[in-house]
């Protein structure tokens, strides 16, 4: 990837570096570090006294009921808004891909929600979902279904699922009709032969997007996991009863709420982890120019 | 698909009208929230269609944005303050990323592939995973509740960095020679040749960038204590606040529109650099 042809100047490409690279040690990689080294601390809660502890403070988290009922909540929380917005984005794409007129018009339609950030996104659904205002919520409790996301775990996860998802369409929705449209339309005639649109979109198509999906479930799970800290900010504040308190969620109530600071260290260092793994999967398994 | 039969055609319509539907109500209905007084919005019973409150409702807002039970600042600082942050977010993106990708491709220097690779690193360290230590190197610098605080920690980025570098290997070696034959120095061929040359993808970036900074949550949330410093996004969080019936929902959703149509208008305007820029930094 060496060019041949180079400038000769000695200094002037590490000025042109110095900017980037001055906030990457100072915001990036020097607090890393110390979320590293706080993680083996342990502080007393004045800051007055801290303690070389080695691995404690992840064992404590990690036999901690709190945190395991956390990981529950983030996995199924993910798997549901990944799912959920791949799906339906997959169901619109197809349906957009079938050379209808207007096309252009529903991609349109369908692109915008991208821009909402999560935390308004949040109150939109509020707005809708609020158990006496809002015109579903209000609905649900006339036809005698008990409807409160304040009180009711499990339809408080299911609320902060949907704005999510619904956020998250748009962009798989691009995604997936640009992979189908880089399909070859001599495959999908070729397969038209002996086929039905069914068969043929599980047994031609789908196979045929699958770098896309893959790279879609990647891009999916880190939103799910980074980005919709504002949606559950705004929406449940992780309650009740940490019914919708995600990972992130819980290392900013730990760290920034009960300045504990070891523990959330040791969470940020968790989390560390699997981003780190998640980037390597997603540089490792997708052949990335092939298919835009 | 090339051999849909015609009897199936109204399927896809129909099933992208009530996706449509589904994805446009949330936004009408804060539209019709915005256009009633609280009392009615208060009873539940509010209307599919406008009312005749918009007026009073938006400027209420923009101006002063606290009403009975809500208190918030004006709506026109919050605006403010996130035009700011997402402009010099976005800028400040693209600039320190063009300058390192071109340090990289086109000089050799010890310790290129090293610094190259500590840029790209930093795809792994999200705000989210190291919020508390952040949040700490910023108090040390005295950058709470300041524009800088807001901006800079944001400002670098692997993504725009792997991206320009992509666009800078595209282009012949011919025209960098060229170039150099006529006398150009690395400066003048970076604002003459390379810079008009990434023109497009410079565009594509910008609007992704602008709705990355505008749509920022958790660090506001964190570096702005001060209520003249707050963002429109983290401003309209607070005033629902425990989200009561008896609120004031008409500011709120009229805030919530007037935090949407800035984004909004980029994502649609700028469609085409939207969808170019999405596609290529791939996130």
């Amino acid at each position: 990837m060496r060019r041949r042809v180079i400038f000769p100047n000695k200094v002037l490409p590490y000025l042109l570096l110095t900017p980037q690279l001055a906030i990457t040690i100072i915001f990036f990689f020097w607090p890393a570090a110390q979320a590293i080294y706080y993680s083996v601390l342990l502080q007393d809660p004045f800051g007055l006294r801290t303690q070389f502890v080695w691995l404690e403070n992840f064992r404590t988290i990690l036999t901690d009921p709190l945190y395991l009922g956390s990981i529950r909540v983030t996995v199924i929380f993910s798997t549901a808004v990944a799912g959920l917005a791949m799906g339906v984005a997959l169901l619109f794409a197809v349906m957009a891909d079938m050379g209808i007129r207007g096309a252009r018009v529903y991609r349109t339609l369908l692109m915008w929600p991208y821009a909402v950030a999560p935390a308004v996104a949040a109150s939109l659904w509020l707005f809708i979902f609020h158990p006496s205002i809002g015109i579903i919520g209000r609905g649900l409790n006339n036809m005698g279904i008990l409807w409160d996301y304040k009180l009711n775990g499990t339809q408080a996860l299911l609320l902060v699922i949907l704005a999510s998802a619904w956020k998250q369409v748009s962009y798989n929705f691009l995604f997936f009709l640009a992979g189908l449209q880089a399909i070859p339309r001599s495959v999908i005639e070729a397969a038209s032969m002996d086929a039905g649109p069914a068969r043929r979109f599980w047994s031609v198509v789908f196979p045929l997007l699958s770098p896309t999906s893959f790279f879609l479930l990647v891009v999916n799970m880190v939103y799910a996991f980074f980005d919709t800290f504002g949606v559950i900010h705004a929406l449940t504040g992780g309650g009740p009863a940490q019914a919708t308190e995600t990972l992130i969620y819980k290392v900013y109530t730990d760290g920034v709420m009960n300045l504990d600071l070891g523990g959330s260290s040791a969470q940020s260092v968790i989390l560390m982890l699997f981003v780190i793994t998640l980037t390597g999967l997603q540089f490792r398994f997708i052949e990335r120019k092939v298919h835009y | 698909m090339a051999a849909v039969k015609r009897r199936e055609s109204w399927i896809p319509h129909f099933v992208l009208i009530m996706g449509v539907v589904v994805f446009v109500f949330p936004i009408y209905f804060a539209l019709i929230g915005s256009t009633y007084d609280a009392a009615t919005i208060a009873t539940g019973r509010m209307p599919l269609f406008p009312g005749g409150h918009a007026l009073e409702n938006y400027r209420h807002a923009l101006t002063s944005g606290s009403g009975f039970r809500v208190s918030g600042g004006p709506v026109r600082t919050m605006l403010f303050n996130s035009l700011v942050m997402a402009l010099v977010i976005a800028v400040g993106k693209i600039a320190i990323s063009i300058i390192s990708a071109y340090a990289v491709v086109f000089f050799a220097f010890p310790g290129r592939m090293f610094f190259f690779w500590m840029i790209f690193v930093t795809l792994m360290l999200p705000v989210e995973v190291r919020i508390i230590p952040t949040y700490k190197v910023v108090t040390d610098l005295g950058m709470i509740n300041t524009f800088s605080g807001l901006t800079i920690p944001l400002i670098a980025s692997a993504t725009a960095t792997l991206l320009f570098r992509q666009v800078f290997l595209t282009i012949p070696d011919e025209l960098a020679e060229a170039a150099k034959i006529d006398g150009a120095g690395p400066l003048r061929f970076f604002w003459q040749i390379l810079l008009p040359l990434s023109r497009t993808n410079i565009a594509a970036l910008f609007v992704i960038l602008f709705i990355y900074g505008w749509n920022q949550y958790l660090w506001p949330l964190l570096i702005t204590t001060s209520r003249s410093m707050e963002t429109i996004v983290i401003g309209i969080v607070k005033m629902i606040g425990t989200s009561d019936a008896q609120t004031d929902w008409n500011l709120i959703m009229a805030t919530a529109v007037l935090a949407m149509l800035p984004p909004v208008a980029v994502v649609i305007f700028m469609q085409h650099w939207f969808v170019k820029g999405l596609i290529e930094t791939e996130k």
